[in-house]
């Protein structure tokens, strides 16, 4: 056993072990037609990269681009259900990171997540569906808006929630802990229920009835309206919020927000600015979820308050902690992890169990239909995961400064400084 | 740690993945199987609604299994959880359309979460029968694969005015709705009819749809002393508002719509609250037909359980799919029609008799035959007492 | 409307408001005692106080169905049902403590969180899961015992239930007070509140400590699910999640960690709503009516935090550096 680890640091065995296993699994995903075991592997190999620490980091961004953009997309693109799933995926994972920045890095526990995600939807799809033009006059401008304008909106989404997250931050700033729970709970749901009823006295948001039909995205005159084309927006969107997330990580920022969440005393007394950092925590954590509401909108064509709960709150908080609460790739495979359990992996089993009682292998009576214990498996799960992985599948890694190196450095700084000023005095 | 770590999850990821190998049995494209799919909540807290639904199209294949045997097919239900969520079911819906075998659905019980599915049945070719959506804007989209066999709310809601104002002679009305996509579409089309028939709107109030106190609301209720209430709702919030308003004293008719036609409805408000309580609904009386006995006692057989008005939608829609479906195998030379040939027939579907109701859909995949009957609670008992029926024609 | 007939209203919206808040008063000591104790959001106790609803729910149905109904005193029935249902939730909450609490009592509080969530989602399947198996059904409707009422003047109705309810609830709290103030147990539970360190080196047992504070809580909140079933009549398997919810925003209102705190803010939110929801509609002219009760709710105590971010009867903690 001891060999085999041995010889698996090898950079060569890493090599041959990523390609082998991914080419045999996309080879797999491409003779069997639709099966859901290859194509959750084939996914896995992102998840095995990381891992395979030998091969240098940007070979292995590199090879994991190349799964998602041209692998996946050329094995999978043709079956709607898999560029849905893995659409849905993506949303939650620009979510689960937004969140990651509020709950994982700034320590502040947000119950009311999912109202940005809410605010992005609203904003591309009152303009974006007839529904503007119940409250601005057609003088000003015709709705609904074309698919072209879906790009800019996502910027606008992104600032009309990073707005919404400073407009939550700022009454919020002065209570902690678990009072700050409860009122961006409050917050959440107190953004549906005002969606919910906003078709009266001026109609903006159309109220229980939803928004409906949201125009599709337009690209050079193409309305983008597959699950195959949001695949590739989603990837996009991914890619832009990973990025900003890796450079926040390490920045004069982000090692703010981590001093607030281990001590915030300590964090005000070395100069840190608790409430401008804690406000950009609250907008940069909102405006991912913003993005991905545009993004949302225009893909469902539909939007109304009721897949706005305060049940995805609580989803996407535990995506972040199953994954592990601070560290990127974790909440990445957390949420992906939910998302798939949820939309993909019950369902198949419950079709496949399905397809037993249908043959009659098996008589289940109905309320044993494994369909219905969708919360039942979760709530186990989240329990187990609590208990024996409690700081998530892949823990938060503090970056390590060698002490000794850094105190050399001052060291010679210091006596540079001396020296100079020997040779000016 | 690191490693042990990796390796759990690898073995979690594995076995997971393992269990749900099975479906690529299930979806690989079989030319003698044909599949008809249902799309209701089978989770969640609107479960007993989607389970009936699901039950009810069970039935139907169930009956008319053997005919389809005969042309040398196997049909079988696959029943999908949308648990009510958009998001789910728009997932489930593109399941169902990458899944050859799957040639039509029976389904969504949610307005809500048709309406973002519409477009990927569309987009898919894949014919649906709905047979619980009301709200209006589901037929104005211009959806061809979209057909439902109850009546919209511009006919319910109306039909129940009518009756309100002509037969029950009430000049003011207290309305409210459970601001879903239903209930509120019903309380506003009952709304509108109202005062165009002279009726006096007093109130016209919104309630969560989650929500369980209804004492503020009897409360106002009482005050207001109306000749009539108008709740939009499912049954169960309407059952505990009619439960309030018995303990308020209210003495005036309560009328609702076809969400409130369900047995627990006499447990929750208690039979002593109902003696004035009417209910619109789209369903027949079928306590009196042959059919629908027979229909019953099966249910009860296969089941263990009572039928609700949501079991005899899901079957009446199931059976549409089925006559279609036995219609254009026979016009495809006894060769499995494509999801195309198949929407048409549906879409022809004229004067079709199902246990509960007539459907013939219009152009735009309305049921042009969708009557309305109004039901009394008066005596307590489940199914209500048949009053009387009101053409869909007066309203169109 | 005019203003004669809303002021009408009033002491009716009074009564029934007074009741419901009693009820939230109840399951928000469930939260505060655990919060006191542990620093801990029970999240699952919502979930506690639906098991309650049930099982006092099948005990009255089980005892219907065997005919020993009709010949028993409605009280003692009722009294029957709390009993059963208040030994169940509470050896309930003493072992979710013991499985999925206790474990993780010095891991980061978010960890707990997510046990309490996942907790919360088995017992909402179980629930539904055994009365669907038992009854095939979803809503379930014990019978009515207190059905007396009392027609005091026009537009207000005095019902047996409400003043059951209230009966019961303040005799709980006043019970609760004196155990907590007065016995050998209450102090112990204090002062593992205060520093549980401390009070384990004083020979207090700790997890028996914790364990009694969680059977009281829950018991507590099992006592006012039974409550609950009486006064609505119909339950289903997802009525904790919204009642905890307010019941815990009660908490908070008056001061989480707080036993006054949570009877005042509880009784104050289950006021502050059943006015709103009768109110707020005609004085806006129907534009912000009833729906917006829980707006209502959860804007007076993100206000009430602004000023006072302790709640109302919270101390203010001072950081310790």
């Amino acid at each position: 056993m001891e060999r085999i680890r041995h010889y698996f640091t090898y950079s060569l065995t890493q090599w041959l072990f990523i390609i082998l296993y991914t080419g045999s699994v996309t080879l797999w995903l491409w003779v069997s037609d639709r099966a859901i075991l290859p194509f959750l592997l084939l996914l896995f190999s992102l998840l095995l990269l990381r891992f395979l620490t030998s091969i240098p980091l940007k070979l292995r961004l590199l090879i994991g681009a190349l799964i998602l953009v041209l692998i996946i997309p050329m094995v999978a693109g043709e079956n709607r259900y898999y560029m849905e799933v893995a659409t849905q995926v993506g949303i939650y994972v620009a979510m689960a990171l937004g969140l990651n920045i509020v709950v994982g890095f700034a320590g502040l526990l947000d119950l009311g997540y999912v109202a940005f995600f809410a605010v992005g939807a609203y904003s591309y799809a009152i303009f974006a569906s007839p529904q503007a033009g119940q409250f601005i006059s057609a003088a000003i401008a015709e709705f609904p808006l074309s698919g072209v304008w879906f790009w800019p909106f996502l910027v606008i989404g992104l600032l009309i929630a990073a707005l919404f997250g400073i407009l939550l931050g700022l009454p919020v700033l002065k209570v902690r802990g678990d009072y700050l729970a409860i009122v961006t709970l409050g917050f959440g749901e107190i953004i549906r229920i005002v969606f919910n009823n906003l078709d009266k006295p001026v109609n903006i948001t159309n109220g229980p009835q939803g928004l409906t039909p949201i125009q599709p995205p337009v690209l050079f005159g193409l309305p983008l309206n597959t699950p195959f084309h949001f695949y590739f927006i989603v990837l996009f969107m991914i890619g832009v919020v990973l990025l900003v997330n890796k450079r926040l990580e390490h920045s004069r920022l982000g090692r703010a927000w981590i001093a607030i969440r281990e001590d915030e005393l300590a964090a005000r007394a070395m100069g840190i600015p608790l409430i401008k950092t804690k406000l950009l925590a609250f907008a940069t954590g909102a405006s991912f979820a913003g993005i991905a509401g545009v993004i949302f909108a225009a893909k469902q064509s539909f939007v109304d308050p009721s897949s706005f709960t305060l049940m995805e709150s609580i989803g996407i908080l535990v995506m972040v902690m199953l994954g592990g609460s601070g560290s990127i790739s974790g909440v990445i495979l957390g949420a992906t992890l939910v998302t798939l359990l949820q939309v993909q992996v019950l369902k198949e089993f419950s079709n496949w169990l399905n397809s037993l009682r249908m043959a009659g292998i098996i008589d289940l009576p109905n309320q044993l239909d494994p369909s219905k214990f969708q919360r039942f498996v979760f709530g186990i799960l989240l329990i187990v995961f609590a208990l024996y992985r409690p700081k998530g599948l892949i823990p938060a890694r503090r970056k390590k400064i060698d002490i000794d190196s850094l105190q050399q450095s001052q060291l010679e700084e210091v006596k540079r400084r001396d020296r100079k000023e020997e040779v000016s005095g | 740690m690191k490693k042990s770590g990796l390796f759990m999850l690898l073995v979690v990821l594995l076995s997971l993945g393992l269990i749900a190998t099975g479906c690529s049995t299930t979806t690989s494209s079989k030319e003698n199987v044909i599949q008809i799919a249902t799309q209701s909540p089978l989770s969640g807290d609107l479960a007993a609604m989607g389970d009936s639904i699901k039950m009810g199209a069970q039935l139907a294949i169930n009956d008319e299994k053997e005919t389809f045997k005969k042309l040398g097919f196997d049909i079988e239900l696959f029943p999908q959880d949308d648990q009510g969520d958009a998001k789910q079911g728009v997932a489930n819906t593109e399941l169902l359309v990458s899944n050859p075998n799957v040639l039509a659905v029976v389904g969504h019980l949610n307005s809500g979460v048709m309406a973002p599915s519409g477009p990927k049945y569309e987009q898919g070719g894949l014919p649906v029968v709905s047979p619980a959506n009301t709200a209006v804007d589901l037929t104005e989209q211009g959806w061809k694969t979209y057909h439902r066999i109850c009546a919209r709310d511009d006919v319910q809601g109306p039909a129940g005015a009518e009756y309100a104002s002509k037969s029950l002679n009430v000049k003011t009305v207290f309305i409210a709705h459970d601001k879903t996509k239903y209930g509120q579409g019903l309380a506003e089309a009952f709304k509108k009819a109202a005062e165009k028939l002279g009726m006096q709107v007093v109130s016209f109030e919104g309630i969560d749809q989650k929500e369980k106190e209804f004492n503020p609301l009897a409360t106002s209720i009482a005050a207001k002393k109306p000749d009539a209430v108008y709740f939009g709702a499912m049954y169960n919030q309407s059952g505990l508002l009619i439960k309030k308003l018995g303990e308020k004293k209210y003495n005036g008719f309560i009328l609702s719509g076809d969400g409130s036609d369900h047995k627990d409805l006499l447990q929750i408000a208690g039979k002593n609250n109902l003696k004035k309580t009417f209910i619109t609904s789209v369903a027949g009386d079928a306590t009196r037909t042959e059919k629908g006995k027979a229909f019953a006692k099966k249910y009860k057989d296969t089941f263990k359980l009572e039928p609700s008005t949501f079991s005899s939608y899901g079957y009446d829609a199931c059976l549409v799919v089925l006559n279609a479906l036995e219609k254009s195998i026979k016009d495809n030379g006894g060769k499995k029609p494509t999801r195309e040939q198949l929407n048409k027939a549906i879409s022809e579907t004229k004067d079709f008799e199902g246990v509960f109701t007539k459907v013939t859909f219009d152009e735009k995949g309305d049921n042009k035959t969708s009557d309305v009957f109004i039901y009394s609670f008066a005596e307590g008992t489940y199914p209500a007492k048949y009053i009387k029926t009101i053409s869909a024609a007066n309203f169109k | 409307m005019d203003l004669g007939s809303l002021a009408s209203m009033l002491p009716q919206v009074f009564i029934d408001g007074l009741t419901l808040g009693f009820l939230y008063a109840v399951v928000a000591l469930g939260y505060t005692m655990v919060y006191g104790i542990l620093e801990l959001i029970n999240f699952a106790h919502g979930e506690i106080f639906m098991v309650g609803a049930f099982i006092g729910t099948e005990v009255l149905l089980l005892m219907q169905a065997m005919g020993i109904m009709s010949g028993l005193n409605p009280y003692l029935a009722l009294f029957l049902a709390l009993g059963v249902a208040m030994i169940f939730t509470g050896a309930l909450g003493v072992s979710i403590e013991r499985v999925a609490y206790r474990p993780l009592r010095f891991s980061p509080r978010l960890v707990v969180l997510i046990s309490a969530i996942g907790v919360s989602f088995l017992l909402q399947d179980l629930v539904r899961f055994t009365e669907g198996m038992t009854r095939n059904a979803f809503y379930v409707t014990g019978p009515n015992l207190l059905d007396g009422s009392l027609h005091v003047m026009d537009g207000l109705i005095l019902e047996e239930k409400s003043l059951v309810i209230i009966l019961i609830a303040l005799i709980m709290m006043v019970g609760l007070h004196l155990f907590v103030n007065k016995t050998k147990w209450g102090i112990a539970m204090r002062a593992v509140a205060q520093d549980q360190q401390t009070a384990s080196l004083m020979a207090i047992n700790v997890n028996k400590v914790i364990a009694l504070t969680f059977f009281i809580g829950s018991s507590l909140g099992g006592a006012a699910g039974v409550l609950y079933a009486q006064y609505y009549g119909t339950i289903d398997p997802y009525i904790g999640f919204l009642l905890g919810l307010k019941a815990f925003t009660a908490a908070v209102l008056g001061g989480i960690g707080n036993m006054k705190g949570a009877m005042i803010g509880g009784i104050a939110l289950g006021l502050l709503e059943s006015l709103g929801a009768a109110y707020m509609g005609p004085l806006t002219n129907g534009n912000f009516g009833a729906e917006y009760k829980d707006v209502f709710a959860f804007s007076i105590l993100i206000i009430v935090l602004l000023f006072r971010p302790e709640g109302i009867f919270g101390e203010a903690v001072n950081e310790k550096v």
